[in-house]
């Protein structure tokens, strides 16, 4: 007896160890913004990580073998299963006319498709996530891997690139958990798998 | 709707990173879970970046119009409370796994050749400035005076109560020196007068200034910011 999933475990794995790397890494990398803003602002440290800069560096080099290792694994899987055929071909067409559904809340909500804005929304942050990784390494490493900060026009670049991948993720963040709010019923379904029809 | 508002909230709040209560490093002498965590990590990334440092690999250097002009005073205190350290009678004291431990003078250091560069200067907090250099290079000087290489660590004690060190492989690298001038003039109290290190492949706390002691060690020596949680290798 063959039981399809929606959401088949390796996804579901490597999606709940992303949140936890990427909650340490946002809020730890807020902390680290804080010593030295690149812009007029800073974060609110109670909802920072590492309430000073030191304890904010140990943990965002703590996590980001988490968010790599998860990462890369998540893209071996996606790449090895086939997984990424459903986030392709995106039609500009179809994305306008599902996201107007979608503000209209006349979406209707099949198992296991994307519609074309989501297929934008996860390429989109998947492009922010790699984004953020080499950048951040860049940042890291500026001498021993100077080739990927020329890539991104230095070390002073490179931190607003980091930021701006950052900047990228949480709107995405944002967006899902509205959509999920909104339709509480995808929720289960990354927990325990769920059935498709 | 009412439901759908409260799980709007819901996700909102799951949105919102609550912080980690304690995971701060906030008592290095009694570290919690997380700490020991962190401290385990820290130890992991201080072998890996000693894996990934090539002794061939050299730091970007710049233009002399790229300099930034004036420099960044930063230190664990204030400009206004930087020690002066007299010129005149200081001496580079040596210890450790050093053959030849005899002091060296001011003069005694200008004498051997000296080393220029244009280097960047990336602060831990973020920030970068762009220098000039010139001194002693540490591998010349380290091998002049009979160092054994083979140490793990190098230990710099300086005039304001700062520590810090080093691994050998990056004292070794050939943009590491023994910094005497900043621009062509002698160093500046602020900015680490008589001696400070410059080593372009680490962190700026990693470049002790005012340093008045040099030592070549097994033993783990720590530092200032990194007995409080900063991580050691924090090379660049």
């Amino acid at each position: 007896m063959s039981r399809r999933v929606i959401h088949p475990w390796p996804l579901r794995l490597t999606h709940w160890l992303n949140v936890i790397a990427m909650v340490v890494m946002i809020g730890s990398g807020w902390q680290i913004y804080n010593a030295s803003p690149l812009f007029g602002f800073t974060f609110p440290t109670t909802i920072t990580i590492g309430q000073w800069l030191g304890a904010a560096i140990a943990w965002h080099l703590a996590a980001m073998w988490l968010l790599v290792f998860n990462g890369l694994v998540y893209l071996i899987w996606g790449f090895a299963s086939g997984h990424y055929k459903k986030l392709f071909p995106i039609r500009p067409r179809e994305v306008w006319s599902d996201f107007t559904g979608a503000l209209r809340l006349h979406l209707k909500h099949e198992k296991g498709v994307y519609n074309a804005v989501q297929k934008l929304l996860y390429v989109g942050v998947l492009l922010a996530g790699i984004l953020a990784v080499l950048s951040g390494l860049s940042i890291w490493k500026p001498v021993q891997l100077w080739f990927l900060c020329d890539l991104f026009g230095g070390y002073f670049t490179a931190r607003y690139v980091h930021f701006f991948a950052m900047m990228g993720i949480c709107l995405f963040i944002l967006v899902h958990l509205l959509l999920v709010a909104l339709v509480p019923k995808v929720l289960p379904p990354m927990i325990t798998g769920g059935r498709l029809p | 709707m009412i439901k759908r508002r409260s799980l709007l909230l819901r996700a909102m709040a799951l949105g919102a990173a609550t912080p980690l209560g304690g995971c701060d490093y906030e008592d290095p002498a009694h570290p919690d879970l997380a700490d020991k965590f962190l401290h385990a990590m820290a130890a992991w990334n201080d072998r890996v970046q000693a894996a990934l440092f090539d002794p061939h690999t050299l730091a970007p250097t710049f233009r002399p119009d790229q300099i930034t002009n004036p420099p960044r005073f930063n230190a664990f205190y204030g400009i206004d409370q930087v020690p002066v350290v007299d010129e005149t009678t200081y001496k580079l004291e040596l210890g450790g796994q050093i053959q030849n431990k005899s002091s060296w003078s001011l003069q005694q250091l200008r004498a051997l050749p000296q080393e220029s560069q244009i280097t960047r200067f990336v602060c831990v907090e973020g920030w970068r400035v762009i220098g000039q250099w010139s001194g002693v290079r540490l591998s010349d000087f380290l091998r002049r005076v009979g160092a054994d290489t083979t140490c793990k660590y190098l230990s710099f004690k300086c005039a304001d109560g700062y520590y810090s060190s080093i691994d050998m492989a990056s004292a070794l690298h050939p943009q590491t020196i023994l910094a005497l001038d900043f621009l062509g003039q002698p160093l500046t109290p602020p900015f680490g007068a008589p001696v400070r290190l410059r080593i372009p492949t680490k962190l700026g706390f990693k470049n002790p200034k005012s340093i008045m002691q040099l030592a070549v060690t097994n033993i783990y020596p720590g530092g200032y910011w990194e007995d409080q949680g900063y991580n050691w290798f924090s090379g660049s």
